[in-house]
């Protein structure tokens, strides 16, 4: 067992460009859920129209890369529209099957045969990110020496991420503690009784939909840029849970959540995911048991009980207020 | 509370402030019928209709709501008080008619905006926001703030002195309803009664003309009923005008100008407390037309026994016994305005009862 290794390698994942894709799309799901308390399942839809927005400017019509980002955010505030239209006069529930089902379908769109000579099919688009790369001011390895390394690429998203990040997370922060944020926090709350103070409900709603949505967009770049490809696959559904994990590990309607909740979640997982390979392949766990395939999944399942422990233990996430989920019981 | 110590009947115990006796005077030339002109209306509304499939819920023909008055609306369970005041602010829409406030039209005007023309409610079910604080709760009632809008919110500057002049406000509204000791304490930690309170002063940050309460009293423990009560008539001294939907018959009688009574959708009877609970029509709305309360065998054999000692011994022998049986909540009320409660309270008789015949 290398715990020297296992320790660099989990928290080069753990800062890496991985966790700064979800710390961005938790960041936009703590805007919906978090504060204004829209279940949003279709995150995932979001970063799949800004990253493949992106990248289909840039390598289908050959259009400079800042006119990429700008027509992803242009179609984010646009989904976000057209998802809240129809919903968000509803009860919350009903927003929740929508945006699960449009991320689907413009998961299936994008991957669709008919659209291949536009987004690639299911083998998606590449070679759009030659000149996010080419302003890339690393070289070589970059990291504190014995402790932890990126590649340079990485290094080079992992800034522009984390950027993005300390931005977001100025906006929430400025919002949520002005009177806007307070209503966003009324209609979590109830939001008959905001309406009947004079507040137009439907269009906080919508702001904070569009808000969210449009960080889900910046995910979705970050998760163009850090593979310099894109494919149907990277916006499974799974990846809404996950970010929502994220979310709740760090603790909801907290500025700061997703980015501890996201350094934490993918931390962990690749230690468990190290941990486990190494322990089958060592000979610690033995061959009988399981195989080093199967240790690997193994991750999976620790995780699953970690959430399990935390909604026991500490259901407030990382920086929740206990007192405050308390009062859901009375 | 003086005027409960005195016969209810001959005094309605509405106080004798100012603004009481002025509102008592403005009335005076009010005809005691449905759908009576008033002077200085602040609502009016006429042929209002909402039906839930084949029921009618409401179907008012023509009402009108004086200004600066406490007005009381009520009616048996299901007469489509609450439905009524979903439509007037907005929560619900009417299959027809038309209203107005304040001679601005309401018709297809959405709650956020009527809340916005000086029309605040509150609610049945308290709605307190249970993860904000109490002075946060305050905060959110006031209207115009430049803080609300997005671009506004980002920059401190901006309303940090309006924020600064809300909260003074909301100080002050506190300290009046008694809740400036749970300043900093999450709404959803108040008592039921403290929740009524707090959304009361909540509306009134919004600095409404028209206050409408739903059902302010239920849930409130007596003690907490007596100063609700001076709250509500503090709202007419301010120069505000009250709707408020009520079963507590003691707190219409003591504090309202006018009471409306609705059953089965439409208004049956207006006038001043004392004239209408004596009405028959409202006596038969409440005591007749109410069947829908499953009673058991013992409940019913016990409003017959009583119903049968009240025909032998006359209405004022019966009154006193059924005060004490009318509702639990209403053990803690005097038992001087115990009488007007069973003149009303559904749980009563009548002789219709009788042609049921016992099971």
């Amino acid at each position: 067992m290398d715990w020297q290794n296992i320790f660099s390698l989990a928290l080069q994942q753990g800062l890496g460009p991985s966790a700064v894709v979800y710390c961005l799309a938790a960041i936009g799901l703590n805007v919906h859920f978090g504060y204004t308390g829209l279940l949003n399942f279709g995150q995932a839809g979001f970063m799949a129209i800004g990253g493949y927005a992106m990248a289909s400017v840039v390598s289908t019509w050959g259009l400079p890369f800042w006119l990429g980002v700008v027509v992803g955010l242009l179609l984010a505030v646009v989904l976000a529209l057209l998802l809240g239209v129809p919903t968000l006069r509803l009860r919350a529930d009903y927003l929740a099957i929508v945006t699960i089902a449009a991320a689907e379908i413009i998961r299936q769109t994008v991957g669709s045969v008919s659209l291949l000579e536009y987004f690639g099919g299911q083998d998606g688009l590449t070679g759009f990110s030659d000149s996010f790369r080419s302003l890339n001011p690393f070289s070589g390895s970059i990291g504190i020496p014995g402790v932890v390394s990126w590649r340079a690429n990485d290094a080079w998203v992992m800034l522009v991420g984390w950027i993005l990040v300390v931005i977001c997370c100025l906006i929430v922060w400025l919002l949520m503690r002005s009177p806007w944020g307070r209503v966003l926090k009324s209609i979590r709350e109830d939001e008959d009784a905001v309406r009947s103070l004079g507040k137009n409900v439907y269009s906080y709603k919508m702001q904070s939909l569009i808000i969210g949505g449009v960080f889900g967009a910046l995910a979705g770049f970050i998760t163009a840029l850090k593979s310099a490809a894109i494919n149907p696959s990277f916006f499974a559904t799974d990846i809404t849970f996950f970010a929502y994990t994220v979310l709740l590990v760090g603790g909801a309607a907290r500025v700061l959540g997703p980015v501890a909740g996201a350094i934490i979640f993918w931390f962990l997982l690749s230690f468990l995911d190290l941990f486990f390979t190494q322990a089958a392949a060592t000979g610690l766990i033995p061959e009988s048991i399981m195989t080093s395939n199967q240790a690997s999944l193994m991750r999976f399942i620790f995780m699953g009980l970690a959430l399990m422990l935390l909604m026991i233990f500490r259901p407030q996430g990382i920086f929740g207020d206990r007192k405050e989920l308390a009062l859901d019981a009375r | 509370m003086p005027a409960e110590t005195t016969a209810p009947m001959e005094t309605p115990g509405r106080g004798t402030s100012a603004s009481a006796l002025r509102a008592r005077e403005v009335l005076a030339d009010v005809a005691h019928e449905p759908g009576a002109k008033k002077p200085d209306p602040i609502v009016v509304a006429d042929h209002i209709t909402r039906s839930f499939g084949g029921l009618t819920a409401v179907d008012v023909e023509h009402v009108e709501v004086q200004r600066g008055v406490i007005t009381a609306l009520i009616g048996p369970n299901g007469a489509g008080k609450t439905t009524f005041f979903n439509l007037l602010t907005g929560f619900d829409r009417p299959d027809s008619g038309d209203w107005s406030f304040n001679g601005t039209s309401l018709n297809k005007v959405p709650a956020y905006k009527v809340a916005r023309m000086g029309m605040v409610r509150t609610f049945q079910l308290t709605k307190v926001l249970s993860k904000l604080t109490v002075i946060e709760n305050m905060r959110v009632g006031a209207t115009g703030q430049k803080g609300e809008t997005l671009l506004g919110a980002m920059f401190k500057p901006m309303w940090q002195r309006q924020e600064t002049d809300n909260t003074k406000r909301a100080d002050s509204l506190l300290e009046r309803f008694l809740l400036i000791k749970k300043r900093e304490d999450f709404a959803g930690e108040l008592s039921g009664g403290q929740r009524k309170l707090l959304e009361m002063a909540r509306a009134l940050m919004a600095d409404p003309e028209l206050v409408m309460l739903d059902e302010p009293m239920a849930g409130v423990n007596p003690a907490l009923k007596q100063s609700l009560l001076g709250h509500v008539k503090s709202l007419r001294d301010d120069g505000r005008t009250v709707l408020f939907v009520e079963h507590d018959m003691d707190m219409v009688r003591d504090i309202s100008d006018w009471v409306i009574v609705m059953a089965q959708g439409k208004i049956i009877a207006e006038g001043p407390p004392e004239s209408v609970m004596g009405d028959q029509r409202v006596i038969d709305a409440y005591l007749g037309a109410h069947h829908d309360e499953a009673l058991t065998f013992e409940a019913e054999e016990k409003i017959h026994a009583e119903a049968s000692s009240e025909f032998q011994g006359g209405p004022a022998a019966s009154a006193a016994p059924r005060a004490s049986t009318g509702t639990t909540e209403r053990t803690g009320s005097t038992a001087a305005t115990g009488e007007h409660a069973a003149a009303t309270e559904p749980a009563s008789t009548r002789t219709d009862d009788h042609e049921d015949g016992p099971r």
